[in-house]
């Protein structure tokens, strides 16, 4: 498929909106099912390969009108269904199609904090989009209303029209809440609690807060001034943060509750310790966490060779083991920081892989390479340790295992070596050790996951937790749902 | 923002500074290590071990080599000049008890790392013998204070210049040899150093400490650059150490790692030193 640019999309989509406006009569459902889906405009993959900025550039004001005229406003409202925090869909998407942007984005806010980043990062194929009547009747799902789309442009139009002011926040209580980690779940809580009028100090363990939106996702997928933006209506909104300061070290959490005056606390502290296969080789040189190759890139600038003193491994040839978001994120980085070929190696197949089909989508387009029903068996290297190739063993789908999906089988004897010098593993993050072991009586699951109640309190009084901490890793809007009930209970507990 | 309280040349290219940081000063304990940057925009986070501390003055000490970029600017900073980012105390404490006779060799830097763990074993009531050793004796760092804290010291220098000519696996060997054998080795150095004193302390049976210090970002056991092979298993340094038992350790394995980025970080010390030359040219000239 030929690349289309923004112009061309956005002219046809002006003119597709003129035709429907200069008609009287309102569009039946049938005549809705037949708007053209709108594409979303992107740069073409060619250029994009060697730059960091955002692929996705977002619909036009007329896309976006078009493609809200699609929906066809069910009365039962499938869509909400899929979402986690239950944003009214139907009425904003209706906002969106009259042009009311500020009603649309308004609509949206009642329920989610982050717009433009979900509007960007949420899997909505697998959420609002799945249930989506239009994708059903059209027997497409990749039909459906792109509801995350004409959510990420009503949030950015308020932004960059200068219209995204923060909550209001009541009069001061005189109540302190500790928020440790500055992702997405540690956000919510932070807006939801000050905005009640409590103090709310965050800490974060890097120089810089944001959490996965600033150290994991790349640039290309979700621009660092957009978290940026969220980080500043925090702090308009009087939030303090607190960088450098890891939480279990620098100060233990219970010390903030029973030293520092604080009256309760939230653990938003996200996945932890990468996951390694337990294979041969993998303490070589060339084989990196995909948290460690993205972070080195994301947070610490080292794609940037001239000004960035961090350095990042000048790879020919990578292979990335995973098939989630994480590890197209890393290939797509791969492609970028300029090897030759970038391999993505995923046990099972594409129907199986956990990342959003855009990303797969755009990787493929940036020419990174799938070998699905492979895994690795042990990386090898040569005298200084260096990674010359990765050893892979082929698979076959057998029978369905617990959860439904075919297990993949080895094929035996079909080992094969795949040439590389770079290794990223993608296959997931184990939980951070840090705060259960130097917080007595805090329980956790045999994974280490804090485990809170249907309130997200811990086994500990006042000390709350939400996010990927508690999930194990999850999403983006996952986390601030999590963040929203704990937020509740929190500011609940202060009323009392 | 961490002020810069006081600095020490102690030799060429090694430094000592009192950094302002009270919150660090009043958790740390003897092991623990910071994770510093300079730049917070395009700086690079690294490593660097406390020396000492003083929690009602709110400092901690840090002694560095200026060995790469990093350290040459911090090298270049002065009292009163800031640091933009410290982060800590990171790492497991030392295991520090009662054990009887314990054995603390330090190599070169590895002294200052050394210096609160002898202080600690000190204080907990054992019997401290110190072996510290360097290439030649204007390399020999904190032997004023070793001397006051150790039951025993062995200073060994390469050069012969100061105390033995010998390395420090020599008197360490001799001391195990010793009936009673000690009860416990405490060794922190280059790792070359680290591996061959876990191969002198072997045949003897002496449990044997070393503290490692890999290539690390965050510090928090996020990243995993970190990791390195003890007894088959990967550990991170970061969060499950950086101490761990000198007898499991994949010396081998961890030195390759530590070389990962050679070519890049040798290409940015030199241009940081012909940097440093411009300078102090510019600042003749004018």
């Amino acid at each position: 498929m030929s690349h289309m640019t923004l112009e061309t999309l956005g002219a046809a989509a002006a003119r597709d909106l003129e035709a429907i406006e200069r008609r009287e009569k309102p569009l039946t459902p049938k005549e809705r099912l037949a708007v053209v889906a709108q594409e979303m405009p992107t740069q073409d993959p060619q250029i994009r390969r060697r730059t960091m900025g955002e692929v996705a550039l977002g619909y036009t004001a007329e896309q976006t009108r078009l493609e809200s005229l699609r929906c066809l406003q069910c009365r039962n409202a499938p869509c909400v269904d899929g979402c986690p925090v239950r944003i009214d869909i139907p009425a904003f998407v209706k906002a969106a199609a009259d042009g009311d942007f500020q009603g649309a984005i308004g609509i949206i806010k009642r329920n989610s904090l982050l717009p433009s980043v979900c509007g960007r990062v949420c899997p909505q194929e697998t959420q609002c989009q799945e249930n989506c009547t239009v994708g059903k009747a059209l027997k497409d799902p990749a039909k459906s209303v792109s509801i995350g789309r004409i959510e990420r442009f009503v949030a950015d139009w308020e932004r960059e029209q200068g219209k995204a002011l923060p909550p209001s926040v009541k009069p001061e209580t005189g109540r302190k809440v500790a928020v440790i980690g500055t992702g997405p779940a540690s956000i919510t809580v932070a807006a939801d609690v000050r905005r009640e009028g409590h103090q709310v100090v965050m800490f974060e363990a890097f120089h810089k807060p944001g959490g996965v939106m600033v150290y994991g996702i790349p640039e290309f997928r979700l621009p660092k001034r957009i978290v940026e933006a969220e980080i500043n209506a925090l702090k308009a909104m009087g939030v303090e943060i607190h960088t450098n300061f890891v939480i279990g070290r620098t100060r233990k959490l219970k010390d903030l509750l029973d030293k520092d005056g604080f009256d309760a606390a939230f653990v938003g502290t996200g996945a932890g310790l990468p996951k390694f296969m337990g294979i041969e080789g993998e303490n070589l040189v060339g084989v990196f966490s995909a948290n460690e190759y993205l972070t080195r890139v994301n947070l610490m600038k080292a794609h940037d060779f001239e000004r960035a003193d961090t350095p990042i491994f000048r790879s020919r040839v990578v292979a990335v083991l995973g098939g989630g978001n994480v590890a197209m994120d890393a290939a797509r980085t791969a492609v970028r920081l300029g090897a030759e070929a970038v391999h993505v190696v995923y046990r099972r197949t594409e129907k199986e892989m956990p990342a959003r089909i855009e990303e797969v989508g755009h990787a493929k387009e940036e020419g990174v390479i799938f070998h699905l029903l492979q895994n690795a068996k042990r990386i090898v290297g040569d005298d200084q340790g260096l990674v010359t190739g990765m050893e892979c063993l082929r698979y076959e789908l057998g029978e369905p295992d617990a959860s439904g999906r075919r297990r993949p089988v080895e094929v035996k004897g079909s080992e094969f070596i795949m040439p590389v010098d770079t290794v990223i593993v993608a296959i997931g993050n184990d939980s951070n050790p840090l705060i259960p072991r130097t917080t007595g009586g805090l329980t956790v699951t045999k994974w280490g996951n804090i485990v809170v109640d249907d309130t997200g309190k811990t086994s500990l009084d006042r000390i709350y937790a939400g996010g990927d901490i508690v999930l194990g890793a999850a999403t983006v809007i996952l986390a601030m749902g999590e963040g929203r009930r704990a937020a509740a209970s929190i500011n609940a507990l202060l009323k009392g | 923002m961490n002020r810069i309280l006081a600095k020490t040349q102690l030799s060429d290219d090694v430094f000592m500074m009192k950094v302002e940081a009270p919150l660090i000063a009043r958790e740390r304990l003897p092991g623990q290590f910071i994770i510093l940057q300079i730049d917070n925009d395009f700086g690079e986070r690294i490593p660097l071990t406390i020396a000492d501390a003083d929690a009602e003055q709110g400092w901690i000490m840090l002694i560095f080599q200026a060995v790469g970029k990093t350290t040459h600017l911090l090298a270049d900073k002065n009292a009163g000049d800031c640091i933009e980012s410290v982060l800590g105390p990171l790492g497991q404490p030392t295991h520090i008890d009662r054990f009887g006779t314990v054995v603390c060799v330090g190599g070169g830097i590895g002294v200052a790392p050394l210096h609160p763990i002898v202080k600690g074993m000190k204080a907990a009531g054992n019997r401290t013998i110190v072996i510290m050793g360097a290439r030649t004796k204007s390399l020999l760092i904190l032997e004023a204070e070793m001397r006051a804290l150790a039951d025993e010291l062995v200073i060994c220098t390469d050069d012969g210049s100061c105390g033995r000519k010998a390395l420090v696996t020599e008197p360490l060997k001799e001391i195990c040899g010793r009936v009673p054998k000690p009860d416990c080795v405490v060794a922190i150095g280059p790792p070359i150093m680290m591996k061959f004193c876990a191969e002198a302390t072997r045949p003897f049976g002496v449990r044997t400490l070393v503290s490692l210090n890999t290539i690390m970002i965050d510090g928090t056991g996020m990243c995993g650059g970190c990791r390195v092979n003890v007894g088959g298993e990967t550990k991170f340094v970061c969060v499950d150490g950086p101490e761990f038992d000198g007898h499991k350790v994949d010396f081998d394995n961890m030195m390759k790692r530590l070389k990962a980025y050679r070519g890049q970080e040798d290409h940015a010390h030199k241009q940081c030193h012909l940097e440093q030359a411009a300078r102090q040219k510019g600042a003749a000239g004018a």
